[in-house]
């Protein structure tokens, strides 16, 4: 299903050298990167840094470790404050907004190592994500007024309309900490989604997960995004996800782009076979072969 | 189901403090002895002071060592109003008076929380922890600089300079005199229900998750949009308000008290009840803190053992509580332990 799904976007070029999906296109794109780049101390961790992403864009970034991929979620999270370059949110300039502001405006993200509130329960993490959907003062908390218990209980509705996504709501009263590595990620996922996201980053969301986990989780972020109708990007290391579910692909290697594409352009890419996917066992042993 | 559990557990937590009272006050009518009557005032004072640290240490996360310094300020505020509002309106009730005591002197220790929130929340952890000792310190040397006196019904208070016309109430660091003894015991339990509720309900409440989110993991609570800043200060704000409360019905509680008595060895002592209460659980706050307010008077020929006992049992408290073999050990000699969630697992 995944398979089918992808195959059938086309993708556009878009003006600054960049890819939408042809769906896209009349759409004002949901993020604008334009030489986006971080210095720690003169090493360059990210430069020139461009990207485009349509509204309901699924995007991949790979590359090998420590070329920058996670840097990048941390800029656009405005964790780091960039050093070169622009963010755009649907036109608006990021670079003065703190994190906070950031995901008020429509990011949200999870986490290369998950940060789950471990001592709370599932339902309680969801209902944190949902802190600045349903609001409710400190005083009608403390006081107990009638809009804390209305409050208290569209939390509670919605909080498990989200856990049903994941087919979670049978785990809202266990404790966060206490669940396996998947379902870790999956409630890191759900917990991102409350906050009512434009663009969700995900960082590694299969890692720990076995096939089968993965190949559900690749129905689920097709799903999210058409659900939702929000762009996903996403970091993987398990290309089978990557090529499977991405409709535009970016290679980084030592922090700057080195191809971006489909995923049959990548997949045939030289420069990215060379420094991130490798040859395949058959073509490789052929050429050992041929040495011999 | 688990929302009814916490339900519960809040219930049996106010039904301990009414139950305490009904007993008191039965006690306090067939031959209490009068060394404990004059204690249940500060026992009630000791609890409130302990919720509200448990607040923000356990709760929010900041180890603040500098609470007796909210508790100065609400005790002065509350006995400068409460013998000035007795001169001015002599016929007023005395409860009546009593809780506008409580209440202003929670309100003025509520703006000072804010003032020092602001330069103290920047920080965390150990740094926090320093400087809210040093700003323990400090509220008190600035108390002593206050001079308050009463002019028949008129008040008059200046900084610095002891010339004031009329009756001294207020004299720098001689502290204050002539209060007019207020409190009660009854008294000190509804402020304790009213603490206790206050910070039940906060928990319970988005506020109160999104400060727990705050103590848990910082990054994670700002990326999904909590401010920071403004739940550590909430928590914080709160907590001073509280303890300036029941450090007005305290100083109510006695005819005359001076700065001295919110010096570090008090902050540390509302920390000990808090950590012997457990972290961030309000039910073992209040019985922690009754227990080892009432043992030095139960153990008097000890008492100077005090602060050395206090320091083993810490010690003891804090590497034994973490302890898996004892852990696992009260596990299975506890009766009221709950199933392993992994036995549960496996029965299924």
């Amino acid at each position: 299903m995944s398979e089918r799904k992808r195959t059938e976007t086309r993708m556009v070029p878009y003006p600054s050298g960049s890819f939408v999906p042809e769906r896209d296109l009349g759409a004002q794109p949901v993020l604008e990167c334009s030489h986006l780049g971080i210095e720690f101390g003169g090493l360059k961790a990210v430069e020139d840094f461009n990207i485009v992403m349509g509204p309901t864009e699924i995007g991949g970034l790979i590359g090998p470790n420590g070329a920058g991929k996670t840097t990048i979620f941390n800029l656009l999270t405005k964790v780091y404050q960039p050093t070169h370059g622009s963010i755009l949110l649907q036109g608006r300039d990021l670079n003065p907004l703190t994190t906070v502001e950031v995901n008020r405006l429509g990011i949200a993200r999870t986490f290369q190592n998950i940060r789950l509130f471990t001592n709370m329960t599932v339902e309680e993490n969801v209902r944190i994500g949902l802190h600045n959907q349903i609001p409710c003062g400190m005083f009608s908390g403390i006081l107990r007024l009638p809009a804390y218990f209305s409050a208290e209980k569209k939390q509670h509705e919605k909080a498990m309309e989200l856990l049903s996504i994941f087919d979670m709501t049978g785990l809202a009263d266990v404790k966060a900490g206490s669940l396996p590595y998947g379902a870790q990620r999956r409630l890191e996922i759900v917990r991102a989604l409350a906050t009512a996201p434009k663009l969700l980053l995900l960082d590694e969301p299969a890692a720990g997960m076995n096939p089968h986990e993965t190949e559900e989780l690749m129905e689920n972020i097709i799903r999210i995004r058409d659900q939702f109708r929000i762009a996903i990007l996403l970091i993987e290391h398990d290309m089978k996800l990557v090529m499977g579910i991405c409709e535009d692909i970016c290679v980084l290697n030592f922090g700057r782009i080195i191809a971006k594409g489909t995923p049959e352009q990548i997949q045939n890419n030289p420069v990215v076979i060379e420094a991130y996917l490798g040859k395949q066992r058959s073509e490789a042993g052929a050429e050992k072969e041929e040495k011999a | 189901m688990k929302r009814n559990s916490k339900f519960v557990s809040n219930l049996i937590t106010y039904g301990i403090v009414i139950a305490a009272w009904l007993i008191c006050s039965f006690w306090m009518g067939n031959g209490m002895s009068s060394s404990l009557k004059a204690m249940l005032v500060p026992i009630c004072c000791y609890v409130v002071l302990a919720i509200s640290l448990n607040l923000t240490v356990g709760i929010s996360g900041e180890l603040s060592l500098g609470h007796a310094g909210f508790m100065a300020i609400g005790a002065f505020t509350g006995a400068i109003l409460s013998t000035w509002i007795i001169a001015a309106f002599p016929e007023m009730n005395k409860d009546l008076v009593l809780t506008l005591a409580v209440v202003g002197g929670g309100v003025t220790t509520m703006i000072a929380g804010a003032l020092i929130g602001i330069p103290v929340l920047r920080l965390r952890g150990d740094y926090l922890a320093i400087v809210t000792l040093a700003f323990g310190e400090i509220i008190r040397n600035i108390l002593n600089m206050f001079y308050f006196s009463l002019d028949g019904s008129r008040l008059f208070g200046s900084f610095g300079n002891p010339n004031i016309p009329g009756k001294m109430i207020y004299n720098g660091a001689m502290g204050i005199k002539g209060v007019k003894m207020l409190a009660h015991f009854n008294a000190g339990v509804l402020l304790i229900l009213f603490a206790l509720a206050v910070v039940l309900n906060l928990i319970n409440s988005r506020s109160g998750r999104a400060i727990m989110a705050t103590r848990d993991n910082r990054i994670a609570a700002e990326s999904v949009g909590i401010n920071i800043t403004k739940y550590k200060m909430m928590a914080f704000v709160t907590s001073a308000a509280l303890a300036g409360m029941a450090g007005a019905l305290y100083a109510n509680n006695f005819y005359s008290i001076q700065s001295s008595k919110f010096n570090v060895d008090t902050s540390i002592q509302i920390l000990v009840f808090v950590v012997m209460g457990g972290i961030g659980n309000m039910r073992g706050t209040v019985i922690a803190t009754t227990l080892l307010y009432l043992l030095p008077e139960l153990l008097r020929d000890f008492s100077q053992y005090r602060m050395l006992i206090y320091a083993i049992m810490l010690i003891l408290v804090m590497v034994l509580g973490n302890n898996p073999l004892l852990r696992n050990l009260w596990m299975n000699i506890n009766p009221f332990r709950k199933p392993l969630k992994r036995r549960a697992k496996a029965d299924e």
